[in-house]
């Protein structure tokens, strides 16, 4: 911001006026003629605007946000920032925010909106919670989460006495590939993901779209690999971004995508491509998983596949020939059929083939070391009284969004009455929006805690402003990658309108709930400076550097002196899997074709654009301009034959009727011809998001049926089928 | 005098985007508007597909229509090869934006002047690189100068066959590109 000569003009005369002359109007007249001074700053903090959580550093002159750009020390960034990363102004300055706390004096679904004090917000949300509570046992509340702020909300659930803190991250997304790799190796593929792409050899993606997701430390390790000269193959229905990239593009058949994997496991036990030493050492079940997998012959799976027979031989050749540097991606966003635990677990087996876990190109072990202790001495939480909703699933490790939607609105195997909905779109992120719907209709207290008017607050009693991630401090972000990495993230501006960081709201819900033995802290200073301190690391030199690493804490590879460790049943690798077959599921994958979609319809099939974080970008001025609305995906030669042309609007219908938002239709060899794809998360139905209305098609209002993964819980959202028809 | 440059080795390009909106925001560019882009281009078939992805800026050409073709003096070249505008002697009569074979320049809805490229002039001062090169996630941007042989760009230039864009026009480019099979 300048002064304009006018503006310099107007404060001259009340110069000359001689009333009231501050020194900095005296100085501004003497500086005549020349700018004013900017009043810059760098402050480092982390985004947000997805949950790679980047450690960048903001360029504040006079008091706004003008640049981010990378934190050179983070991990996660590496001193850059990808689109979404250097538009996050765009969430600060977003003229939709929501700016007060505000009561629902209407009905849900149809508010009608009270601008509240905070004490009446938050007195409100108390005073239901405590006669839940006092009906229905503290389990009745519970919640929803995305995004860093959720921990202090999880932690006041726990303290209110309910463990029912549920994340999409789980059902809707990486669940499956958790536990389908946790069953094989005892660990997870880990968040960012462990894997050595930079050193890489050869890299398998199966459905994942690095570049489209553009998770920026991953992409940009993705990308060294290829430019050293990894091998790189691609199964994707869609020619995405990184099959441009490939040596081999494998155009699969939508839902066979185990078929695939089995194929090149047989091959591999078959002509003993494994690494025989590593398997030999660390892994079990060799002899059982030959036997399970004989019958899935290279023809059989290119029936299947519609892979060529002799490329799915050729491809896992040459893989082992690069062994053990090989990266099968483990993907992220897995919940796709209902299968995907077992997916993920073929996919783990042919990365202990490779013998790729724990080696250089392949999987590394992140650091062991502790990280920042907990802030000392809060009390324990109440004894939970009883079990979190994680339905019925073995594997379901904690409570699951879909249990919990189903528990409101069944009441078994107890009532639920109070959602907190954080930083979340519910209506964008779980399958079928009306159980969402209904489940919200049977609560007694609906709380939405963001930024923006997205939609799903028009559901709610109460709304809750809260500030930006670049308003506010929050917990500290430990990176447990090859080095233990500590950022913080703290205000670069003061939080506009009345918004509100979490900490604080929590804290102050907290001793209104008659909670403030578990609030010891004053503030969120007092609280992060003991965590720091009890890691000798200071509060100020982290706040002015942003990031602290500790170099020399991993041992990323296995090497003689350092042996892994597999936190299995048997303490090894399980091809074959005993706890599987115990529990009554396949001790090795079994392929089941999954329901193909009917004459005249495509399987729909969704994923990331660079530009957009899920659903919560879509208003940001500098994103939306350049990616304003999704579109519709189709093969060129299907959209000729049903008599589309490029770029004109189209809506969708699916098998159950629900009907889509206009899409532009987007004509292109990129795409096989049995299905359709569309970015995820637009569609927006609030006018209050003044860019984002009614811009392209929700993919979640399309996905009403969803197979749910019987060892995990997760539901597959790839099993939807639409019809294209002319828009009306 | 340095003789600034740009190489884009596409090999590496993955179309993120970060490059275009660290541009907008570095330059505070005008809604709607953009100093630089990234192209996407498709060949082929299904399932025999080619896909090349170009980023685009101003090539700040040693021989710049731009700058012959600007009848005020506003579009000029520093010794150092940067392609300017001045903003108070532009006239906006949108002779560069014509004469421009690589589309590379608009009006500033602002105040009625062309609008472009710098380099990231200001940032090359305080010793920074250009902002669509330090965000590249791919690294696909490289930025330097061929008068430093010790430069990457000049060990580039040196050692890999380059091409530049439309060399038909004649216009020497200071940007050049590394791509295994260019599309047309």
């Amino acid at each position: 911001m300048s002064l304009s000569r006018r503006d310099f003009l107007k404060l001259a005369t009340v110069a000359a006026g001689g009333t009231a002359i501050s020194v900095p109007i005296f100085k501004s007249v003497m500086a005549m003629g020349k700018k004013p001074e900017t009043v810059a700053s760098n402050i480092p903090t982390f985004c947000e605007i997805c949950f790679w959580n980047c450690g960048e550093i903001a360029r504040v002159e006079n008091g706004k946000v003008v640049k981010l750009e990378g934190n050179p020390t983070d991990p996660s960034s590496r001193g850059k920032l990808c689109a979404r990363g250097n538009a996050g102004m765009g969430s600060l300055y977003d003229p939709d925010r929501l700016k007060h706390p505000m009561l629902n004096v209407g009905k849900r679904g149809e508010p009608k909106w009270k601008k509240v004090s905070w004490d009446e917000a938050l007195g409100f949300i108390a005073e239901k919670m405590t006669k839940i509570k006092a009906t229905y046992g503290p389990e009745a509340v519970a919640l929803i989460s995305h995004g860093t702020g959720g921990s202090f909300w999880k932690y006041l659930l726990k303290a209110y006495g309910s463990q029912n803190s549920t994340a999409p991250s789980f059902a809707q997304c990486r669940g499956p590939r958790d536990i389908g790799y946790t069953l094989t190796f005892g660990a997870g593929p880990g968040s960012p993901e462990q894997i050595d792409l930079a050193n890489s050899k050869f890299i398998v993606l199966i459905g994942a779209h690095l570049g489209e997701n553009a998770h920026n430390s991953q992409v940009q390790d993705f990308v060294e690999g290829i430019a050293r000269g990894a091998k790189l193959v691609v199964v994707d229905p869609r020619f995405s971004t990184a099959a441009g990239k490939a040596t081999w593009w494998l155009p699969i058949k939508p839902g066979t995508d185990i078929a695939l994997l089995l194929a090149w496991i047989n091959i591999i036990v078959q002509e003993k491509l494994y690494d025989k030493e590593y398997i030999n050492k660390y892994a079990i079940g060799l002899k059982e998983l030959k036997e399970e997998v004989k019958t899935y012959t290279p023809e059989w799976a290119s029936k299947e596949t519609e892979i060529p027979a002799d490329i799915i031989v050729e491809t896992v050749r040459e893989m082992s020939r690069y062994k053990p540097s090989v990266v099968v991606h483990p993907g992220r966003h897995t919940a796709w059929y209902g299968d995907d635990t077992q997916r993920s677990r073929a996919m783990a087996i042919l990365t202990a083939l490779m013998g790729s876990w724990g080696r250089e190109g392949g999987y590394y072990f992140p650091t062991k070391v502790a990280g920042i202790p907990e802030y000392p001495n809060l009390p324990s939480p109440p004894e939970p009284q009883r079990l979190k909703l994680s339905g019925d699933w073995p594997y379901a490790v904690e409570a699951t969004t879909t249990s919990l939607r189903k528990t409101t609105i069944t009441g078994k195997p107890y009532p639920v009455k109070g959602w907190i909905a954080y930083d979340c779109h519910i209506l964008k992120t779980l399958p079928n929006q009306k159980e969402t719907i209904e489940a919200i209709k049977n609560l007694d207290l609906m709380v939405v805690v963001d930024v923006l008017p997205y939609a799903h607050i028009d559901w709610a009693d109460v709304i809750l402003p809260e500030c930006t991630y670049l308003e506010r401090y929050d917990d500290l972000k430990v990176g447990k990658g090859k080095v233990l990495s500590v950022t913080i993230r703290q205000p670069v501006v003061q939080p506009m309108y009345e918004s509100k960081p979490s900490w604080w709201m929590v804290r102050e819900l907290g001793i209104k709930l008659g909670l403030e033995a578990y609030f010891p802290y004053k503030d969120i200073e007092e609280y992060l400076k003991a965590r720091l301190d009890a890691k000798s690391i200071r509060f100020e030199e982290l706040k002015e550097k942003g990031t602290i690493t500790f170099p020399d804490t991993a041992n990323p590879f296995i090497t003689s002196g350092n042996e892994p460790e597999f936190d299995t049943d048997s303490g090894k690798i399980e091809l074959y899997s005993k706890a599987l077959k115990e529990q009554g599921f396949d001790p090795v994958p079994k392929y089941k074709r999954p329901e193909m979609p009917p004459e005249g319809y495509f399987r729909l099939l969704y994923g990331r654009s660079p530009l957009h974080t899920f659903s919560r970008t879509v208003n940001n001025q500098w994103l939306w301009e350049l990616y304003k609305e999704n579109e519709l995906w189709i093969n060129a030669k299907r959209a000729k034959a049903l008599g589309f042309k490029n770029g004109e609007y189209v809506v969708l219908i699916n098998q159950d009727g629900a009907r889509s938002n206009r899409i532009k239709l987007k004509a292109t060899e990129r795409i096989r011809e049995d299905c359709v794809y569309m970015v995820h998360g637009f569609g927006h139905n609030s006018k209050e998001t003044k860019k984002a209305y009614k811009k392209g098609a929700d993919d979640q209002s399309l996905i009403t049926r969803y197979a749910i993964d019987p060892l995990m819980g997760g539901t597959g959202m790839r099993v939807n089928f639409v019809k294209i028809i002319k828009e009306a | 005098m340095p003789r600034y440059a740009m190489v884009i080795d596409q090999r590496r390009c993955i179309g993120c985007m970060a490059c275009v909106v660290a541009c907008k925001r570095e330059n505070n560019v005008p809604e709607e508007h953009y100093r630089t882009r990234v192209v996407e281009i498709v060949e082929g078939t299904f399932p025999k597909v080619r896909m090349e992805l170009r980023p685009e800026l101003c090539n700040h050409c040693k021989n710049a229509p731009c700058v012959y073709n600007c009848p005020t003096g506003a579009s000029y070249k520093k010794e150092d090869g940067i392609v300017l505008v001045n903003k108070k002697r532009c006239v906006g009569c949108k002779a560069c934006i014509a004469a421009c074979p690589y589309d590379a320049r608009f009006i500033d809805p602002r105040n009625g002047a062309a609008h472009k490229c710098t380099f990231c002039e200001h940032r090359i001062k305080e010793g920074k690189e250009p902002a669509c090169v330090t965000t590249c996630l791919s690294r696909a941007r490289i930025f330097g100068d061929l008068d430093d042989p010790q430069s990457i760009v000049s060990k580039i230039c040196a050692e890999k066959h380059l091409r530049i864009l439309i060399a038909e026009a004649g216009t020497k480019p200071s940007v050049y590109y590394l791509s295994l099979q260019p599309l047309t």
